[in-house]
């Protein structure tokens, strides 16, 4: 084989996977040039995942080659095809918190004197990749001590260190700030020039646009388009992953928020570290209040510790001119508090249950008697409404969430808070890992909550949906308010400058 | 069809394998009884039937207690010391009357209901210091019952110590044991009072289950009790309740337990705990948490219970049959293994 020249380092021809009942790849193309980022892009379920377990051997494909490297393979599994060089940084972090970062890189191919693992190679190893990719982390560090960021350099770094020729990498940034996204895509640049070819999953256009090469396009298992990243633009991909015209990202506003104060938040500070400093702000009814900030921030601690899941040390909570406790959830959502959390699968949804469970789960209170027992008829009434008004797309009220895709899981936990009969609505980057057409859903969502009068906290870490939806942006730095600042005299520099106030 | 197209590709992913994965372990069970029929075939007779639906009986009062527990994600190896201690208790208040070496000579002779209501009590209260140690103390499930286990163990065994010199509680009173021993007839089938009291306990918990907000509240935290926490749902209260309510079942089942079998030491009820377990695990309830019905338990307790009754009445070797009892267990943890592991 030596000697032989290519044009693509890895081509997938024609993939077709099919599950009882669906056809989830359907004549799939991918081709990956060597030394380019090559972006695959496509909504929830469009079958990015499915073609990537194909390529894994996690999946074994019904029809359709693989060709890397001029050759005909089919991996059996992760580790033979990384073995092989084709590696894949996961959204999930598969990691081991209690052990060290190089213990992480070389687990399962450590070097040895004999029976015993050479720590000291490992090291000096370790080093020399972390030189290579221009990181500064101690190699005998314990992962678990590590930011998600770093954990995710960890990860490439292992790539980098089994010589992978292709590095698959699936949503990189959902967790990332801004500089960090930079440092990722240096990383990413350096590979490239090494002549590796990089499979780059994502849902942010500007970053897609910012750093590939080529663009291929999937929806609903279809190949659809590919092309050089050069000559596209936000509008032509959002039509392209959408297969309809989506003249505006962002529903149109349609109200104003009142002059009425809804909450006051006054010198809110957590019992237990990491936690909020000081925060002081006010909501008004009708309003929605972004939140930015760097990771570290401290905004997902700020609203749990207004919710009472996070313990708070002082200050004061005050809704519609009365002082309210929140000392646990509970009691914040009698007190008219609703929160969707960050971490979807950690503390959102009940994947192992039915819809139906997920969707009703807060609102127990609603459907019982005094005696606790309760009235399934209107439960089931309550799940079709989330169902039928959140666009949730789902066979039954009795398939298990853990089943639907993200987007979709996102909406139905938007329901189960919707059931609530709240005033206030925190939302902690609602909107991570999901598609375009389920952000449009959701934001339409928020914005007719807030028509209501009710208030919207909104936490986010992509700017463009800040911009987009909010009435005002509050800037948090290192636990500090850094700023508030009118959305409609703003922009995308203030907010970053604001965030490394008090860093 | 065009809904179904978007859904992710592994709902529709239920192949003949997974489907045969599900079923597995009735396949095996099924089988093992056509085994023992095969040996013996007067296995298949009324009168064994009502047997193992009496022994079944009070079985199934307990795997429905500790499966609440289980659903919650934790389990209870202090179960079989639990009915151990309702049985002492009860039997030690409700000797035959005229029997002259009681251990208490001089207490009259209660109404029946007053000792077992005192049973009952007695393991709900260490059911809830139990529950304090995991929902409040977050003390690890396992450890806790094991700790559990020895500290009843250790306080029933002085109690036998002290008023009976260690000796069998036996000669009940008669009332008491009509109460588990007896039966109504329906035509020429006798129906055992025991099967009743099953049949009550099975709808009173089938009712907590799926129809109150408890039962729906038990699931939330097994299924994911960070989840639980947010929706505002007060974790520590209900898996007390939960564990109350299994220390009743093991109260109503030391009390038919030692009714049933007419004597009561400080042995009896031991590694209850280990059947209990393994049938509700038959049954599907899942050791992760937050995954169980009470159809699948009443029928692990069922297979599991026709299997023991058959292979005692096979007259198969009694070290072959807990080898036997050992691999269903093995058999059906792995089943509900695999299951989890498809999810991924």
């Amino acid at each position: 084989m030596k000697g032989k020249t290519t044009e693509y380092l890895l081509q997938m021809k024609n993939i077709v996977k099919t599950f009882p009942g669906v056809r989830a790849l359907d004549g799939v193309n991918l081709d990956v040039r060597p030394g380019s980022v090559h972006a695959l892009m496509g909504e929830n379920g469009a079958g990015k995942s499915t073609l990537m377990k194909c390529l894994f051997g996690i999946y074994n494909p019904d029809e359709g080659e693989i060709i890397f490297k001029g050759e005909k393979v089919r991996f059996l599994n992760p580790k033979q095809a990384l073995d092989h060089g084709v590696s894949m940084v996961h959204q999930e972090l598969n990691q081991v918190p209690e052990t060290t970062v190089m213990e992480n890189i070389w687990m399962g191919r450590m070097p040895k004197n004999g029976l015993i693992v050479d720590d000291a190679k490992m090291y000096q190893d370790t080093k020399e990749v972390f030189e290579r990719l221009n990181l500064d982390i101690d190699p005998k560090e314990k992962i678990g001590r590590l930011s998600v960021s770093q954990r995710q350099m960890i990860e490439i770094a292992k790539a980098v260190s089994a010589d992978a020729k292709i590095v698959v990498l699936d949503e990189p940034t959902s967790s990332l700030t801004e500089k960090e996204v930079d440092h990722l895509f240096r990383i990413i640049n350096s590979l490239r020039d090494q002549g590796c070819g990089i499979v780059y999953i994502s849902h942010k256009m500007e970053e897609i646009l910012k750093i590939s090469d080529d663009v291929t396009v999937m929806r609903d298992g279809q190949y659809v388009f590919s092309g050089s990243a050069k000559e596209m633009n936000t509008d032509q991909l959002i039509t392209l992953i959408v297969g309809r015209e989506l003249t505006n990202r962002f529903p149109e506003k349609k109200s104003r928020p009142s002059d009425e104060v809804l909450l006051k938040i006054e010198h809110l500070k957590g019992m237990y570290d990491p936690t909020v400093k000081d925060v002081t702000f006010q909501l008004r009814k009708g309003e929605i209040l972004g939140i930015a900030g760097l990771m570290g921030s401290r905004r997902t601690e700020t609203i749990e510790t207004i919710f009472g899941i996070r313990t708070r040390a002082d200050g004061t909570i005050e809704k519609d001119g009365k002082m309210v406790g929140n000392h646990n959830a509970r009691e914040s959502i009698d007190n008219g508090f609703a929160l969707i959390t960050e971490d979807r699968r950690q503390n959102g949804i009940f994947a192992g249950l039915d819809i139906e469970f997920n969707s009703t789960i807060a609102n127990m209170k609603g459907y019982a008697n005094k005696l606790g027992v309760i009235n399934e008829k209107k439960m089931e009434e309550d799940t079709t409404w989330v169902i039928e008004s959140m666009h949730v797309k789902t066979p039954s009220q009795k398939e298990k969430i853990g089943n639907l895709s993200g987007g979709n899981q996102q909406k139905v936990i938007m329901g189960r808070w919707l059931l609530i009969d709240s005033d206030i609505m925190m939302l902690d980057e609602p909107t991570r890992g999901i598609d375009v057409g389920a952000k449009y859903e959701i934001y339409q969502l928020v914005m007719d909550y807030a028509a209501k009068g009710k208030g919207v906290i909104f936490i986010s870490s992509e700017m463009p949906e800040l911009l987009g939806i909010t009435d005002r942006i509050m800037v948090m730095s290192n636990g500090l308010v850094a700023g508030i600042v009118e959305t409609k005299d703003t922009s995308q520099e203030d907010i970053l400058r604001l965030s490394a106030k008090y860093l | 069809m065009t809904k179904l197209k978007n859904l992710v590709p592994d709902m529709q992913k239920r192949s003949w394998k997974s489907i045969l994965l599900d079923w597995s372990i009735y396949i095996v069970l099924l089988i093992l009884v056509l085994v023992i029929i095969y040996i013996d075939p007067k296995f298949l007779s009324l009168k064994n039937a009502s047997a193992i639906l009496s022994q079944a009986s009070t079985r199934i009062i307990l795997a429905l207690g500790v499966s609440g527990i289980i659903v919650l994600g934790c389990t209870d190896l202090s179960l079989g010391r639990s009915v151990g201690m309702a049985a002492i208790f009860t039997a030690s208040f409700l000797q035959d009357p005229s029997y002259g070496s009681r251990v208490f000579p001089n207490l009259p002779e209660l109404p029946l209901i007053i000792p077992i209501l005192g049973a009952i009590a007695l393991c709900a209260s260490f059911s809830l210091v139990h529950g304090f140690f995991v929902a409040k103390l977050k003390v690890a499930p396992f450890i806790a019952s094991l700790g559990m286990q020895l500290v009843i163990y250790g306080l029933m065994s002085i109690y036998f110590d002290v008023v009976n010199d260690s000796a069998p509680i036996g000669v009940l009173n008669p009332k008491l044991s009509k109460l588990a021993q007896g039966a109504f007839h329906i035509g020429t089938i006798r129906i055992p009072y025991l099967v009743c009291y099953a049949v009550i306990a099975i709808v009173v918990i089938w009712f907590i289950w799926n129809k109150t907000v408890l039962g729906r509240n038990m699931f939330a935290i097994g299924g994911n009790s960070e989840a639980a926490n947010v929706s505002g749902i007060n974790i520590i209260r209900n898996m007390l309740i939960i564990y109350v309510i299994a220390g009743i079942m093991y109260g109503i089942g030391g009390a038919l337990e030692v009714a049933r079998t007419g004597s009561a030491t400080n042995a009896l009820g031991q590694s209850y705990e280990l059947d209990a377990i393994a049938s509700c695990v038959v049954g599907g309830v899942s050791m992760r948490g937050g995954v169980g019905s009470i159809g699948g338990v009443v029928t692990g307790v069922l297979l599991f219970q026709i299997i023991s009754y058959g292979l005692v009445f096979a007259q198969v070797n009694p070290y072959l049959q807990y080898f036997v009892k050992g691999a269903i267990i093995l058999l059906a943890v792995s089943v509900d293994t695999q299951k989890y592991i498809k999810k991924k």
